[in-house]
């Protein structure tokens, strides 16, 4: 086992446990921690793979930002043990049923795609860098990527005009 | 279990220039608070700390020995561990700042280049400014774990004051970074040699400068904090050092931004008008100006922001959010815009 695939398996290890944990814990602020550091995680996946910008993006927008807007909604709604309403147990089973008809999907779509062949190139390649990924996105991928954009503007838009209803 | 080949000189440089940081903030923090008091006594017409030491030189010393001993309270009802880890969330961020800042010129050691930086990533001031936006859990989650009416309401004022402030840093920051090319502090600083960035960018450096204030938590945008309307804010129910950790590492943050702002728009360790490289000096005697060159510039810097805080008053929590978001978003963008029209303009 050389470092990298020392780093691989324990970023994979964390990134699980912490999933897992997120999903497990009873007190949601936990939840929120434990989604914290599954970011970190795939983060420190996206560096291994060269992917730079990818992973401080990752860390800006979803640990730093969208994740403190989870925490604020829930230390605001004041969840807790004692006032969690308790899901029925038929809710509970249709809930797994749906979760592993997801995963079946998911593993069904995968099985046969080119992905498993294709191994992560490790430590090499450059097109996460940030001038190679901005020169691709103004270039190649123009016209979806000023779209996304168009659709983030609208979102915005809306997003203040329900705000400033009054 | 193979390894791969690990340079040991290198390991052992980055860890000493680690080392040296991390000590190096701690002590500029310990001294900012004996120079706010001084500041604050000079500008009050008072004489300040003046018991321990000759000129109270050893007052940091002395409240820190304080802090130690005093009793350490954990309510109750709040939740242990991230109680605790609140103050520590908040010192790791503070230090880890420093890691991409270029100190000052590198320098030989027998036939040896070492850099004065710890590294050098190509994706420099984003990591920065990622680390920035997670400084605020460490508000979030001591807040929250108080179990304290007062340090949940500063707790979420905190959250949004530095999301909402992040926004114009990060619009301020674009356009330096369309006149640089690169997010590399090393190139930041070299692209400095010619001209600082604060004679193309004095907008930018004005808005940066804002959203630092709102960033540290300093007067006038302390509102996490507000002793006359929170009692103390977040950090309410702490005590001994896990107090002093929350205390300490506003003084930290304020350092850092002081050292990011004189790299970013004063040139880092260049000295105005010299070119020092031409002096035939040493290369460790040149590193060593460099370092205290920049040492000197952040040292302006945390005077202003504690001279900014004697002297003006608190906002008020709507004014805060107006500021941000009605007159510093829109300067951004038109600063932004403007920026990337002259520099299309000048490379044609």
């Amino acid at each position: 086992m050389n470092v990298t695939q020392i780093l691989f398996w324990f970023l994979s290890v964390l990134a699980l446990f912490s999933a897992l944990m997120v999903i497990t814990s009873k007190n949601p602020v936990h939840s929120v921690l434990w989604l914290i550091a599954t970011f970190f995680a795939i983060s420190g996946h996206y560096i291994m793979l060269n992917a730079q910008f990818l992973a401080i993006v990752n860390i800006i927008v979803y640990a730093g930002a969208i994740m403190v807007l989870f925490l604020f909604v829930i230390m605001l709604m004041n969840l807790n043990k004692s006032i969690e309403p308790q899901k029925s147990k038929w809710l509970k089973l249709a809930g797994a049923v749906a979760g592993g008809c997801l995963l079946l999907v998911f593993v069904a779509a995968l099985k046969d795609s080119e992905v498993h062949l294709q191994s992560a190139e490790v430590n090499t390649g450059d097109i996460g860098l940030i001038s190679n990924l901005g020169k691709a996105l103004f270039s190649t991928y123009v016209v979806p990527f000023e779209i996304s954009s168009i659709l983030f503007l609208s979102a915005m838009v809306g997003a203040v005009v329900i705000g400033k209803k009054e | 279990m193979y390894l791969l080949a690990i340079d040991w000189y290198f390991i052992l440089e980055k860890a000493i220039l680690v080392a040296f940081i991390v000590s190096l903030s701690m002590l500029v923090a310990m001294y900012a608070t004996y120079a706010e008091r001084k500041i604050a006594a000079f500008l009050q017409d008072r004489i300040g700390p003046n018991r321990a030491g000759p000129w109270g030189l050893l007052q940091p010393l002395a409240d820190g020995g304080k802090l130690f001993f005093k009793e350490e309270i954990i309510p109750l009802a709040s939740s242990k561990f991230l109680f605790v880890l609140g103050p520590v969330l908040a010192m790791i961020t503070a230090l880890l700042t420093s890691a991409v800042i270029p100190w000052s010129h590198s320098f030989s050691v027998g036939g040896r280049e070492v850099a004065m930086q710890i590294a050098d990533i190509n994706i420099g001031i984003l990591y920065i400014f990622g680390v920035v936006s997670l400084g605020v859990y460490g508000i979030m989650i001591g807040g929250w774990a108080s179990n304290n009416k007062f340090s949940l309401l500063a707790a979420i004022r905190g959250a949004s004051q530095m999301v909402s402030y992040e926004l114009p840093m990060g619009l301020a920051l674009i356009a330096l970074l369309m006149l640089v090319g690169d997010l590399r502090m090393s190139s930041i600083v070299a692209n400095q040699a010619g001209g600082w960035h604060i004679i193309y960018q004095p907008l930018g450096f004005l808005i940066f400068f804002i959203c630092a204030l709102a960033e540290c938590n300093r007067t006038p945008f302390d509102l996490p904090e507000a002793e006359n309307e929170l009692n103390f804010g977040y950090h309410q129910e702490y005590s001994s050092m896990k107090l002093g950790f929350y205390l300490f590492a506003e003084y930290i943050n304020m350092f850092i931004s002081g050292v990011v702002m004189s790299t970013l728009y004063f040139g880092g360790y260049d000295i105005p008008f010299v070119h020092e490289a031409g002096w035939g000096l040493d290369s460790w005697l040149l590193s060593l100006i460099g370092f205290g060159v920049l040492m000197t510039k952040a040292a302006l810097f945390i005077f202003l922001f504690m001279w900014i805080r004697w002297t003006i008053p608190r906002f008020r929590y709507d004014q805060l959010m107006n500021l941000g978001w009605k007159k510093l978003i829109p300067l951004a963008l038109i600063n932004m815009v403007v920026t990337a029209a002259v520099v299309l303009w000048l490379k044609k």
